[in-house]
Parts: structure tokens; C-alpha cells; sequence
């Protein structure tokens, strides 16, 4: 009987996995929760992928591809999904977690106003139809998001009025420095470059408020510059999905799950790759998920054989934390009713005092609603160094309805 | 590109088919959701992780818009 291989993801790490494990008889099944395969960087369809990654899908013979599927949770062989006909329990003899990362939002005041959003959040809408010619656009945060969003934004006819980078200009220099190593990188870091020439560029600067009726309209930075804008894009770099992984119980380190060389957890026959395990981009999403998908059908040799790259893509994982870390300044950003919890709408002075996460969800139902602290868990580990103690089922909301039948 | 019709708060709408619906929300400046406080809010980070995009889609409640592609008579309510 062949291996029931389950991929959490079908951005490129997990496409690379399918890949690599669709060269054994192995039985997979890829799960995503948007109907398309490719995930943020590849998003709008696997014909966005590299070629060897759409004939998965032409094949259709060894892989099962589970769209618009959520995940709920999971036990030690078998992964609770919501899927468009309710709830499915899927059994797994290996399974290869690919489902990337989010970006980390800060709160500042104004930063719940509408068109306030994240820097690959407006990128995910402009894919989607979102009419950006001719508007005013700040992005704003950090990380090199900012400048490939922005190029990208201008190329569709956008006027970027600014980007704002809080990162100091020596450690930006340095960052560029380092892409010595890795020549596809450094190309497209020139062409973004190149496109935005004309557009002011503000590193060592950053939001400090947004205003507007309705939705934004004007920002104040910390350079005291005043910007008129249509959107604001903003946001401070990327945290891993590392729930499931919790679950799952998998060691999890500084936001990052830990894997060994064949990029199995400290789970058997549980396997990370990208984003996962320390944000990197595409380049190492690919080679972590070719190598997991690879190890997990036992296909050790050719795990093997792309260690090399596997090392550059972890240091070049390393250089971009270290150039892009978040200063003291912007804990001081977020006003006594600013908001931090969007879902409860739980402003600041009721957290600061708080001893923890626990105690503020208790306290204030902080973290308790929709998003199930998704956005505002980040927030406060960088605001109150809270860390989650716990990863409850269902990790998405579920009706009561799908729950019931679960358990028939 | 095909133009479909969708319904946003009872009122008509002609966008390009496969739209994404939190980036049709947004071109038309309608606020998806109230928070609890009464805020208007729109989508945040374009990819199902969120959740303040959520509508009603064909009256089945907190459907997050950011994760559907606009259909022929998709019928979306947004809380007023």
C-alpha cells in the first residue's frame, strides 16, 4: 500500500513538496484554503508556478488537491479540516506543514481606519481586481516587501507618494551588501530599485498616525512629513503560521518551527518547510519543500544532494531578520485607546497592564475573536513579550452545526 | 474581460468575473463589516488569516471576502 502524504499549503513550498513526492507512488493530497494553488506569491493560479509545478496538476493521477479547505486541527495521525462540504477528518502517515506566514501588523493610531492595510494584503487585492491607477499610495513598515510591492504598485500606474522603511540606511546597505551572494535576488532588487527612482524613500522613518473619515486620507510620519494618500500599506515584516505546527506539538522557537536536515520537526514524520521555519521568501520556500517532500517519501539521497542550497537560503533567512529588526521606538507608537485586538476592539491601556496573554484574554477577550489572536498575538509579543502558552482546537472558527456532525 | 453582476446591499453592481470580492468592496469604498465598538472596517491582509473582511454571502453569514471570486448573482450584505 502506497504512503498517504498530506501538504498543508500549495504556495511554493508546498508545491515544491508535491513535486518532489510525486516522483514516488506516494498517495498526496494538498490542501489550501483558496480555491487556487500558488499561495500568496504565486497567487492567482498554479500557471503563475514554474512549469514543472503546474504539470502536478495536469496529471491529476497521484495528487488530490483539497481547495478552500480550513484547517481546524490535528492529532497525532489525522488532520480536522473544514472543507466547502463541511468537516473531513484526513488520515496521514506523513505530513509536510507548507502553510507560510502572515504579516505582522503594529498598532498605531488610525491603523484600523478602511484602506489601512498590509503591504502584501493590497498586493493580494491588486491581484485580485483592486483598481489602483492613478491613487496615492504610502507603503510603509518594514522589510524588502516594501520596495517589490511599491515597484510592482507603479508599474500598474499607481503614484507611490512614499516608502517609509524603519530600518536605519547603514543596516539597509549592508542587507544590499550581502545579496552579493545571491545574484537572482540582487537582480530583482535593482529593477525595483530602478522603477522607483523618482519616488521618495524614507528609511529610518515610519507611521506614527493615520487620519481620515471613513477611510485614510493623510499620515503623519516620524520625520514630521505629512502625507495625503487613497491607501495605506503597511506592515512590519512577516510571522510565521506556526499554530498547527503547536498543535501538532512541534518545537517552535522564536516564532520559527525547528527542523533538522531533512526538514522533519521535532515530530516523526512531521515535516516543515518555508516560511515555517524562518522567513526566507521563495527561493528557500522551494528548496525546503523539494527536500521535505523528497525525505518524507524516502527519497533520502536526493534530499541530500540540495544541502547546499538549503544552507544559503537559512542564511540568507539570518541576514534578512538581522537587517530588518524592529526598533524600541515603535513599542511607544500605539496611544492609550488605540486599539491592539481589532476583532474585541480592546485598546491599549486595558493590555499594558495585564501580566500576560492568558490573563488579557480572560480579562478583556483580547485575542478571542475572528482572527483568534492572529493579528494582535504578534502585536503584543512585540509590544508586552507575551507568547502564546497554548493552541486551541478549532484554530478556525467552525459553526456549531459542522462541530455536531463531526462527532457523529 | 467578462462583466458579471453581483448584488451589494441590494443595489446592482457590473464587475469583471473572478473579481476578488474584498478588492470590489474596497474599489466602491463600502465598509464590509461594524466592529464592536461600531467601526467600519474593510479587508487587512488580503489572505484569510484576519477575518475583518467577513460578509454575508447568499445569507450565509461571516464569509471572509478576500478568499471568494465574484460569481453571477453572488448576493453580498454587508453589516449597515
Amino acid at each position: 500500500m502506497s504512503l498517504n502524504l498530506v501538504i498543508v499549503g500549495a504556495g511554493p513550498a508546498g508545491l515544491a513538496a508535491a513535486w518532489s513526492a510525486s516522483q514516488s507512488n506516494a498517495n498526496i493530497t494538498l490542501i489550501d484554503q483558496y480555491d487556487q494553488a500558488g499561495g500568496q506569491i504565486w497567487r492567482g493560479g498554479a500557471n503563475y508556478a514554474p512549469k514543472r509545478y503546474q504539470h502536478l496538476f495536469a496529471q491529476q493521477t497521484t495528487l488530490r488537491y483539497l481547495s478552500k479547505t480550513h484547517m481546524l486541527g490535528a492529532d497525532a495521525d489525522h488532520l480536522f479540516l473544514a472543507t466547502p462540504n463541511g468537516p473531513q477528518q484526513l488520515a496521514f502517515d506523513r505530513l509536510i506543514l507548507a502553510n507560510g506566514a502572515r504579516e505582522l501588523f503594529l498598532p498605531f493610531p488610525g491603523w484600523t481606519l478602511p484602506k489601512v492595510l498590509g503591504v502584501g494584503g493590497l498586493q493580494a487585492l491588486v491581484k485580485g481586481g483592486l483598481q489602483i491607477a492613478g491613487k496615492n499610495i504610502v507603503v510603509a513598515g518594514s522589510g524588502p516587501l516594501l520596495v517589490a510591492v511599491a515597484s510592482q504598485l507603479k508599474q500598474r500606474g499607481t503614484i507611490i507618494k512614499a516608502v517609509v522603511e524603519q530600518a536605519p540606511l547603514g543596516q539597509l546597505l549592508r542587507f544590499g551588501r550581502s545579496l552579493a551572494g545571491y545574484p537572482t535576488k540582487i537582480v530583482q532588487a535593482a529593477q525595483s530599485l530602478a522603477s522607483l527612482r523618482n519616488t521618495p524613500f524614507y528609511p529610518n522613518a515610519w507611521v506614527v498616525a493615520a487620519e481620515g473619515d471613513g477611510a485614510v486620507q493623510q499620515l503623519r510620519l516620524s520625520n514630521h512629513q505629512i502625507i495625503e494618500c487613497d491607501y495605506l500599506a503597511c506592515s512590519w515584516g512577516l510571522i510565521a503560521n506556526s499554530e498547527l505546527a503547536q498543535q501538532l506539538g512541534c518545537t517552535v522557537e522564536h516564532g520559527s518551527v525547528l527542523v533538522d536536515r531533512s526538514q522533519q520537526t521535532s515530530v516523526n514524520h512531521v515535516y516543515a518547510a518555508g516560511e515555517l521555519t524562518g522567513i526566507g521568501g521563495e527561493d528557500k520556500a522551494i528548496i525546503e519543500g523539494q527536500i521535505a517532500g523528497f525525505a518524507a517519501t524516502g527519497n533520502y539521497h536526493a534530499a541530500s544532494q540540495l544541502a547546499n542550497k538549503q544552507a544559503q537560503a537559512r542564511q540568507f533567512s539570518q541576514q534578512l531578520a538581522t537587517s530588518f529588526a524592529l526598533r524600541p521606538e515603535l513599542r511607544q507608537l500605539a496611544q492609550a485607546n488605540t486599539l491592539v485586538c481589532r476583532c474585541e476592539d480592546v485598546a491599549f491601556e486595558q493590555l499594558q497592564h495585564q501580566p500576560s496573554w492568558r490573563s488579557a484574554k480572560l480579562q478583556t477577550r483580547c485575542g478571542m475573536g475572528v482572527c483568534q489572536g492572529r493579528v494582535c498575538s504578534g502585536a503584543t509579543q512585540y509590544l508586552f513579550g507575551w507568547g502564546q502558552d497554548s493552541v486551541r482546537f478549532p484554530l478556525h472558527p467552525v459553526s456549531v452545526a459542522d462541530l455536531v456532525m463531526e462527532s457523529v | 474581460m467578462k462583466q458579471i453582476h453581483i448584488s451589494i446591499n441590494g443595489t446592482r453592481y457590473h464587475v469583471a468575473e473572478h473579481s476578488n470580492l474584498a478588492a470590489v468592496l474596497m474599489d466602491n469604498t463600502i465598509a464590509n463589516r461594524r466592529s464592536v465598538t461600531g467601526e467600519p472596517r474593510m479587508a487587512v491582509c488580503g489572505m484569510g488569516s484576519c477575518g475583518e473582511c467577513r460578509v454575508t454571502i447568499n445569507q450565509q453569514a461571516h464569509q471572509l471576502a478576500c478568499l471568494q471570486q465574484c460569481y453571477e448573482g453572488m448576493e453580498v450584505q454587508c453589516e449597515p
